[in-house]
């Protein structure tokens, strides 16, 4: 049996669980038109690979991923693209955002599916490759792209995986309800993850408020031999623990089941552990053994506005209004709409934001259910936010720096490691919104250090050019004092005391130098075709050509038409060579050649008329 | 319908800070009790008098600050500062000692340094420091228990009690009706055994003093109540008394009353464990992390003892929790609790 750890503070907040959890999961319809934005993820936004007007399939890709961090975005149903534009998105900021949005046809269409008889053939990076192309993200919350969560450099290995199945958010019961119904597929997808990463220990992680669902998934788990597919003794274990809000945190269920701590900037795979959500779990399942990507998952619609509060299996890019209306959403006794939980959702802007990868809940709160926070008091550094701190930081203090803006002070007091789990604002007695003091502290913090950078990158600039700024100035000084010595060194020879005098002798003799160097500089030009550095060589040559020119004008006109000929042959050659490979830019190639041949034309015209000229001289 | 934007977290428990503030002030209710027994009404006048002088200051100030006056009245604050110091002062004070003891608590600790919350120092215990600095007599005459006043002797009733406060009636001159406190006599004495004293004065009571030790026990109860509340930690009042009676136990000698009396002797007289409970625990003033209230609140402890025992002030909790305030930022520096992710060695 493995040892649980408790983790500092915590808070218990009312669950409101149940009412969501008294039906099976509810398939929902699919909605006329599916919005899609193209960043559900953390990392670069994805790049449509379709345009308006194109018919597409079930699970067909229609947004490639852009670099390393990012996921590809497939059609969650079959019908038309109708629009790749900007629209409002799920966000804290209520900003829009490019999205595809796809009027359904009713169909469902699947595109070709390819099921796999056997995983356990492929090897690690083909499968995080179909994990990657399925577009999975994490689906527990922020989104980062699994396949390189699962992507651990070689140096490192991992000896735990951590399911999460805690869902510590009061409200959401879309992991619990898919725990209760996709047990198999849960097991299934730790099995492949297992086979990726190869973990000793497998550890799946459950509050104790969902204790129903332990044997059916110990069960499922049961199916699968890990040890055969890590090629270790791996097993896997399924270990509750007390309910208490934020142990659904990475960081804190890490410590939960390990007892050890994430470094402070670092991340759970520098203590051999990487940590996904059963969601994803599931996805990776529809992805390796199905072909299918992620183009569903399951959300809870709940909260009091809602008349028929449930779990529904959902296409991604369905409008949540469409959602609600398949719950009784009473609009009239609805205050804010939350995307997520009551303690790290956010409000949305309007009910036409889509579900997306990310999206567990939509919370439907009336206003004595959650009712709207009273003007803050003051602080009385009462300390029950350090008490509820799941990072052991001090909220009180970190408010107080907060407020005075003293950046220097809250990186001191390790801002950076909240989590901004909002436990402190939850306990506040005066109504403070600490995590929000925190979000703004946060962005300034690195604005300051965009700045910094800045700065810096300035004063070196400005180093740099003073230092050449100077450097000329003590050029000309240096210069200018050669001067005056060499003129005091002509006057003392010619005995005269006027300087000025010298310095103007000085001066013409200094001209006449010049033009006696320039003549050398010519003849040794002539001199310098043979010598052995090759810019002296083509220097020389050039000038000798000049030369030569000025004497025979009809040579260069020679040279420019066997230039030409060149140029137009290698073009030619070039052409060919492309037709023969297929090459993509044949096209440019031609009209290269049709100028090369444009250009000897005119060359030969150029000749021609010189000569006729000449002799008509003659 | 509008949908409300805010930012998360959109829950939030029901308790307030004005809730916690009358919860304080509830927990107060059987220390007084236990006042108003050993001692009559004096102190519940005290505490009826600076009650209404620190509402009609505190929204003085408020309105002098242009501040919303109705909104920072009802987080009761300025009603647990008036209780509080009510309490701390001996019955039967005069209307101008509570008077100034709130405008000094009120005004000068609190408001003039930005309001609630903003305060270094404790508003209550600066009022009291002041007013015991300044009118040292009536500061140190303390009613005796009534249960040692002679026969001939009466106890002014509530209405009397309210008239001797406002100065229209004479406070009974009758020598009974004042007493030296054990602390007092303690201090006073230091050539005898305090089973002598004991024996000699009847203020001495089992463990503390007549009346004291009731007095004491009643602001334990109303203290633990809090702590079972949450309305704070352990930390600070367990340590002050954890300090308070180690010391105490190093310099008693088994009986001379030079050694100050024994560890419950120290810790059930005076204002201990009120100070430990309502004064420590005020949380603006003090340290905030639980490491630095336990040193903040040692430091109470062992103060109290030191000047009691040394100074020249029979108690000590005013100014042992005033010097504390100042050193509280100090703690805090230096106990900063280790975050999340932070390895212990690396401080």
């Amino acid at each position: 049996m493995n040892n649980i750890w408790d983790f500092h503070g915590g808070i218990h907040p009312l669950e409101n669980k149940t009412q969501s959890l008294s039906k099976a999961i509810v398939t929902a319809p699919i909605a006329p038109q599916l919005t899609l934005p193209l960043s559900q993820h953390i990392g670069a936004p994805a790049k449509p690979i379709v345009q308006v007007g194109d018919q597409v399939l079930k699970g067909q890709c229609i947004a490639a991923a852009v670099g390393p961090v990012s996921v590809p975005l497939h059609a969650p149903t079959s019908g038309t693209v109708i629009a790749i534009e900007q629209r409002t998105i799920p966000h804290a900021s209520g900003l829009e955002d490019n999205c595809i949005v796809i009027e359904t046809n009713g169909k469902d269409e699947w595109r070709t599916r390819n099921p796999l008889a056997d995983y356990t053939q492929l090897d690690k990076s083909t499968l995080i490759k179909i994990i990657s192309d399925a577009g999975i993200s994490g689906m527990g919350g922020a989104g980062f792209p699994t396949s390189i969560k699962l992507n651990t450099r070689d140096d490192i290995s991992i000896d735990t995986l951590i399911l999460n199945a805690t869902e510590c958010e009061p409200y959401i019961t879309a992991d619990h309800s898919l725990m209760r119904e996709y047990a198999d597929e849960i097991a299934s997808g730790v099995a492949i993850l297992a086979k990726i990463i190869k973990p000793t220990k497998i550890l799946f992680g459950i509050e104790d408020n969902k204790l129903d669902v332990v044997d059916g998934i110990t069960a499922a788990l049961a199916q699968h031999d890990f040890a055969a597919l890590t090629g270790l003794a791996t097993e896997a274990e399924v270990i509750t623990f007390p309910t208490k809000y934020p142990s659904g945190g990475e960081k804190q269920l890490i410590q939960i089941l390990t007892g050890k701590e994430v470094p402070s900037g670092g991340l759970p795979a520098q203590l051999g552990i990487v940590c996904q959500n059963i969601g994803t779990a599931v996805a990776i399942h529809n992805a390796v053994c199905l072909d299918e990507p992620l183009i569903s998952r399951i959300t809870t619609v709940t909260g009091d506005a809602v008349n028929q509060p449930c779990n529904y299996h959902v296409l991604l890019g369905t409008p949540v209004e469409f959602l609600l209306a398949q719950s009784d959403y009473q609009e009239n006794q609805s205050a804010r709409l939350i995307m997520g939980g009551p303690m790290m959702g956010f409000a949305l802007a309007n009910t036409a934001v889509p579900v997306i990868k990310t999206s567990n809940c939509i919370l439907a709160p009336t206003e004595q259910e959650l009712p709207t926070p009273p003007p803050a008091q003051a602080c009385i550094r009462c300390g029950m936010c350090a008490e509820a701190c799941p990072a052991s930081l001090l909220p009180q203090q970190l408010y107080w720096f907060a407020q005075g803006k003293e950046l220097d002070k809250l990186e001191e007091h390790n801002i950076a490691d909240c989590i901004e789990c909002g436990a402190c604002s939850y306990v506040c007695p005066s109504n403070i919104p600490l995590v929000q003091y925190y979000r703004a502290s946060k962005v300034d913090i690195q604005q300051r250090k965009v700045d910094h950078q800045n700065a810096e990158l300035a004063k070196e600039r400005f180093d740099a050019r003073q230092e050449r700024l100077q450097r000329l100035e003590d050029e000309k000084i240096a210069a200018r004092q050669a001067r005056q010595a060499a003129a005091k060194l002509a006057a003392e020879q010619r005995g005269k005391e006027d300087v000025k005098n010298a310095a103007v002798e000085a001066a013409v003799e200094r001209v006449k130098a010049k033009k006696a160097k320039d003549a050398q500089e010519n003849q040794a030009n002539i001199i310098a075709t043979e010598s052995d550095d090759p810019i002296a060589r083509a220097v020389a040559k050039r000038a000798a050509q000049q030369a030569e020119d000025a004497a025979n004008p009809e040579n260069k006109l020679v040279r420019a038409v066997e230039s030409a000929e060149q140029r137009v042959s290698k073009s030619q050659t070039r052409v060919v060579d492309a037709e023969a490979n297929n090459d993509e830019n044949l096209a440019i190639f031609k009209q290269a050649a049709e100028k090369a041949e444009a250009k000897l034309a005119s060359a030969q015209q150029a000749l021609t008329d010189f000569r006729a000229q000449n002799s008509a001289q003659e | 319908m509008a949908l409300m934007r805010i930012t998360s977290p959109h829950a939030h428990n029901k308790q307030s800070t004005s809730d916690v503030m009358k919860l304080v002030l509830l927990a107060t209710l059987p220390g007084v009790l236990a006042l108003t027994v050993a001692f009559g009404w004096g102190s519940v006048i005290n505490i009826l008098l600076a009650s209404i002088f620190g509402l009609a200051l505190e929204a003085l100030a408020l309105a002098a600050r242009k501040r919303p006056i109705a909104f920072y009245l009802k987080d009761y604050s300025a009603l647990v500062t008036a209780v509080l110091l009510g309490i701390a002062l001996p019955p039967y004070s005069a209307w101008w000692i509570l008077l100034t003891g709130m405008f000094f608590s009120i005004i000068v600790a609190k408001q003039l340094y930005g309001g609630l919350g903003y305060n270094p120092f404790n508003p209550a215990m600066v009022g009291y420091v002041v007013l015991l600095i300044s009118f040292p007599i009536q500061m140190t005459t303390w009613a005796a228990p009534i249960e040692l006043l002679p026969a001939s002797v009466s106890v002014p009733n509530l209405w009397d009690s309210l008239l001797i406060a406002l100065g229209f009636m004479q406070f009974p001159s009758v020598d009974g009706f004042t007493m030296a406190t054990p602390l007092d006599l303690l201090r006073q004495n230091n050539a005898l055994m305090i089973d002598d004293l004991k024996q000699q004065y009847s203020q001495f009571g089992d463990w503390g003093g007549t009346g004291w030790e009731w007095v004491s026990l009643g602001f334990l109860a109303g203290g633990l109540f809090l702590l079972y509340r949450k309305i704070f930690t352990w930390h600070a009042p367990i340590s002050m008394l954890v300090a308070l009676g180690l010391m105490s136990a190093l310099f008693y000698d088994g009986g001379s009353s030079a050694s100050s009396g024994s560890p419950p002797f120290q810790l059930l007289t005076g204002a201990a464990i009120f100070g430990a409970f309502f004064i420590v625990t005020d949380p603006v003033s003090s340290a905030v992390s639980n490491k630095g209230r336990i040193i903040y609140g040692a430091g109470i402890g062992i103060l109290i003892f030191l000047i009691r025992k040394w100074g020249n002030y029979p108690d000590a909790v005013a100014f042992a929790v005033l010097l504390m305030n100042f050193a509280a930022p100090l703690i805090d520096h230096y106990t900063q609790p280790t975050t999340y992710g932070h390895s212990k060695k690396s401080k």
